[in-house]
């Protein structure tokens, strides 16, 4: 697809101070087993450019599937009038910003690459751990999906920029769901977070033919097991939970555009303040955050942003205090504090905002034993199945699929229905315990919606397990 | 971009072979997006895109795919062909699909919208003055949107708008804000004038020192905004078949007969009111009602076709997901203009944000209090009150704690731009509910 587009690019530049095309060239497939029949298997080839302009301290854009020389014209003639048009009127002078014009190229590991397993296979597989779900007749409802994205793009800027990616994301899942009157329990491979980069081998990696079984096991004691109690206790949060704590109480409020306000009538804003970075107390001692584009099987990894810089390892929040946004260079330099390459969009049709990228709680020193042994009355709970939080990301509640009580030390009692609330800032601040590198879980979501016009965005979380003190815990109806 | 629909439609017809069928859904649009912060632009833009859908069909075989076009006629002709070829590949490896439902009678369609869309320069400038010395945030979009069906037994289905939606609020400072819309088809630049002035009115009540209370129950009074918010969850694996077979359903309780709502309580997806289109991706017209909810009792599903087949039912139309598009909820008999005497003491709520399911089986739902939020005290409003966070069920917010829907309805716009804008809208009475449970 992207054959003669540099050089029919470099023919359609616009004379303004900046002018790059972000072309990209997606193909998923969906391949899902639903009760022992196979859904009908979902082909999405997606091909398209953004040309983006900045002149007189104006920016505009265009996005087009056109991607002839007369398409891409149009398109730049488009995204120059649009940087006229707001120039002198937009939110922050877009001729202070130095926009990179890097060249490198990133590809996603892959030791067994999806296209090289043959279509009847892949069918093969996925039927076969879709059968292995229904052990039981109180067994109503049971799916296995593997959902395939490859993404390659191509950045081009005005000043001989050129950046090639091709990314390789696996979405592997089960769902099992028991039944009994009008009560019914789900249980999900790793809380549907279990995406990664990589080839066929992502499937071994996350337990997708084996756990199936276990899953509905499980779904099947949630129907019988008690209510989870209510009350304050110590919080024991598997990876299957807290990558999704991490995304929303501490990726959503470092994002710099939610600071700068961009979001506030759509994501909402944050209740971190510009002067917070450098000294503000998020969490405890053991609260170690970081941006990391350098594990190669996580969901976000990548070598450049979509404004194109580039991607480095860097500490968002080290020993509990605010170091660094999640903001790319434009909203590093409208804000005036440092970020990471975060500007990404979920495709050709959408501009770059900040979004997160691979977002991580470090590991500490505690293993799981030693996290449960540490608690006289607690509960541990796993795999994400609801959330909310308000637009500053401040008071929120989760809940999760399956609760387990500690009581003086032991895992005790299986629960259902287990939730908890809290504020992030004195949640994060009750952190205790961090799971070590052996219990570190490699996860992420391909679901995160933000953005005007809307875009929904693929980000990776890892983390190992950790103890909280003094939750609020309750059950369901 | 119908004539372009139906020239790819023939030339996909004519490159079928043997028995095939064909089913092809097209979505397509032309927008501009202007995006604004602190009365400023802050990224300004055009989006030109065109998906086309395509179900290749032999026998009870089929594959799917999905492709972009260019809009460029062999261009187009090649991506089709080459798509079609590789579905027609898989087909002869896919086994027979059990659950395969498309339409087999001609059911034609056309609608066109009216237009009468701005010159964005002047739309421009009558926004960015309107927010002059306020902090105005929020987008605009407009542009035409383009819906069509096509197969090759000659049924040809197009739906084409040319609409232009303004979602903002006006800031007062952190997360005290007025949050409001215009949209439509024809711009009126003294309609933006007043809903700007009602807004900056509003804000002025937002000056008073908020308050804080503290979790417990409280009477409240959810706009129809916040009403969508709650019945927009709820429709998530609350009104379909399949969810409903499958036992995931959140509203089990209540098609199992051991839950029911007020009375008052009649909930429609009402295709023949709304503005969505009337087809499906399969060729089916839908139906012009389906009361989802009546008398309090549930009634009906959505039905979509592969779900109709699946469980020998008739198909009502509804598209894959089994979501309404067109949510219309009855009418009560409290009038507007009486509803902050009838709260008397409690939270008067514009809107409601981030809802999630806290217990599915039971309906129950949580989430947040957002924007304009104001505690009253004997029917006056008193202070904006800070956010707070609601967990309770459906039944009991609907059922035996609501005093009453308003008289006058607002319709909705579906604002949601993910993939591509959409067309769906909602109308819906505003709701007084007695024990509304803060928890946080």
């Amino acid at each position: 697809m992207f054959e003669g587009l540099e050089e029919r690019f470099r023919r359609v530049l616009p004379k303004a101070d900046f002018c790059s095309l972000r072309a990209v060239d997606e193909r998923n497939e969906i391949v899902q087993v639903r009760q022992n029949v196979l859904q009908p298997i979902q082909l999405f080839q997606d091909c398209g450019a953004m040309i983006t302009v900045m002149d007189r301290g104006g920016y505009g854009y265009a996005a087009t599937s056109d991607l002839s020389m007369e398409g891409l014209q149009r398109a730049t003639e488009r995204a120059l009038s649009w940087a006229h048009l707001a120039a002198g009127q937009c939110v922050f002078d877009y001729t202070k910003v130095a926009m990179p014009h890097p060249r490198g190229k990133y590809e996603s590991p892959a030791k067994t690459a999806w296209e090289s397993i043959p279509m009847t296979a892949k069918i093969d597989i996925v039927k076969r751990e879709c059968e292995r779900l229904k052990t039981d007749d109180l067994i109503a409802d049971f799916t296995a999906v593997l959902w395939y994205a490859r993404s390659e793009s191509f950045y081009l800027t005005n000043e001989g920029g050129s950046v090639h990616q091709v990314i390789r994301r696996i979405y592997p899942n089960l769902s099992v769901t028991a039944s009994e009157g009008t009560t019914s329990r789900t249980r999900t491979l790793g809380a549907g977070a279990l995406c990664r980069q990589g080839g066929f081998e992502v499937l071994q990696d996350v337990g997708f033919m084996e756990e199936g079984p276990q899953l509905a096991r499980e779904a099947l004691e949630l129907l019988s097991a008690p209510n989870c109690p209510e009350g304050k206790m110590d919080l024991l949060l598997d990876p299957s939970q807290l990558y999704l704590q991490i995304h929303e109480s501490i990726g959503h409020p470092l994002e710099l555009d939610r600071i700068l306000g961009d979001e506030r009538n759509y994501a909402g804003t944050s209740f971190v303040q510009p002067e917070y970075f450098g000294s503000f107390r998020y969490g405890s001692d053991l609260l170690n955050i970081t941006y990391d584009p350098t594990i190669p099987e996580e969901f976000a990894s990548f070598g450049f942003d979509d404004d194109g810089l580039e991607a480095e390892k860097l500490y968002l929040i080290e020993k509990g205090v605010l170091k660094r946004a999640m903001g790319g260079l434009i909203s590093q330099t409208r804000a005036g504090i440092p970020g990471v390459a975060n500007a990404r969009a979920d495709g050709w049709r959408r501009p770059p905002i900040d979004r997160m990228a691979n977002l991580n709680l470090e590991p500490g020193e505690s293993s799981l034993d030693e996290m449960i042994r540490s608690v006289e009355k607690g509960i541990y709970m796993r795999s994400n199945t609801s959330w909310s939080i308000d637009d500053s990301r401040n008071k929120f509640q989760f809940g999760c699929e399956w609760g387990r009580l500690i009581e003086n030390g032991k895992l005790t009692q299986v629960v259902h229905s287990p939730n908890y609330r809290g504020i992030s800032e004195t949640f994060w601040n009750n952190l205790v315990m961090v799971g070590n590198r052996s219990e570190f879980g490699v996860l992420g979501t391909p679901n995160c919606g933000k953005g005007e016009p809307n875009q929904v965005m693929r980000v990776g979380h890892a983390t190992p397990p950790a103890l909280f003190r003094d939750v609020d815990v309750f059950g369901g109806d | 971009m119908q004539e372009q629909f139906y020239a790819i439609t023939d030339y996909a017809v004519s490159i079928l072979q043997g028995d095939e069928v064909i089913n092809l859904s097209f979505e397509g649009e032309e927008s501009d997006f202007v995006r604004f912060n602190h009365s400023r632009i802050r990224q300004p833009g055009s989006v030109f895109s065109i998906d086309l859908g395509i179900d290749l069909i032999r026998g009870q075989r089929h594959a799917e795919g999905h492709l972009a076009l260019a809009g460029v006629r062999e261009e187009d002709r090649e991506r089709v062909r080459a798509a079609i070829e590789e579905l027609r590949g898989r087909l002869d490896h896919l086994p027979e699909d059990p659950h395969l439902l498309y339409a087999t009678e001609v059911h034609s369609t056309e609608r066109f919208g009216e237009c009468d869309l701005p010159d964005r320069e002047v739309v421009l400038g009558e926004i960015l003055r309107g927010g002059q010395e306020k902090d105005l945030v929020g987008i605009f979009a407009q542009g035409p949107i383009y819906r069509g069906f096509a197969n090759n037994l000659g049924q040809k289905n197009w739906f084409a708008t040319r609409s232009f939606h303004l979602d903002w609020s006006f800031y007062l400072r952190a997360d005290k804000a007025v949050k409001t819309s215009y949209a439509g088809s024809r711009w009126d630049a003294e309609i933006l004038r007043k809903k700007m002035d009602e807004a900056a009115q509003q804000l002025e009540l937002l000056k008073v020192e908020p308050k804080t209370i503290k979790p417990g129950k409280v009477r409240a009074y959810l706009s129809p905004s916040a009403v969508c918010e709650i019945l927009g969850t709820v429709a998530w694996m609350g009104f379909g078949l399949k969810d409903h077979k499958s036992k995931i359903s959140s509203l089990i309780k209540m098609t199992a007969g051991d839950a029911t709502l007020h009375p008052s309580f009649n909930l429609a997806e009402n295709t023949a009111e709304g503005i969505a289109p009337n087809f499906d991706s399969k060729g089916f017209i839908k139906d012009d009602k389906v009361t989802i909810i009546e008398n309090g009792k549930f009634k009906d599903y959505l039905v979509s076709p592969r779900s109709a087949k699946e469980y020998g039912v008739p198909t009502n139309g509804a598209r894959s997901f089994e979501y309404p598009e067109s949510c219309d909820l009855a009418a009560g008999d409290l009038a507007s203009d009486t509803v902050l005497e009838k709260l008397g003491t409690g939270a008067y709520i514009n809107n409601l944000w981030y809802l999630n399911y806290s217990d599915r089986p039971a309906c129950r739902l949580t989430g947040m209090t957002r924007f304009a939020t104001f505690w009253v005290e004997d029917g006056r409003i008193s202070a904006p009150l800070n956010v707070m966070r609601f967990d309770e069920s459906f039944y009991r917010m609907f059922g035996a704690n609501l005093i009453g829907l308003t008289r006058e309805r607002e319709v909705l716009l579906d604002n949601n731009t993910y993939g591509g804008r959409q067309a769906g809208s909602a109308r819906l009475p505003g709701a007084l509910i007695d024990d509304f449970p803060f928890t946080l």
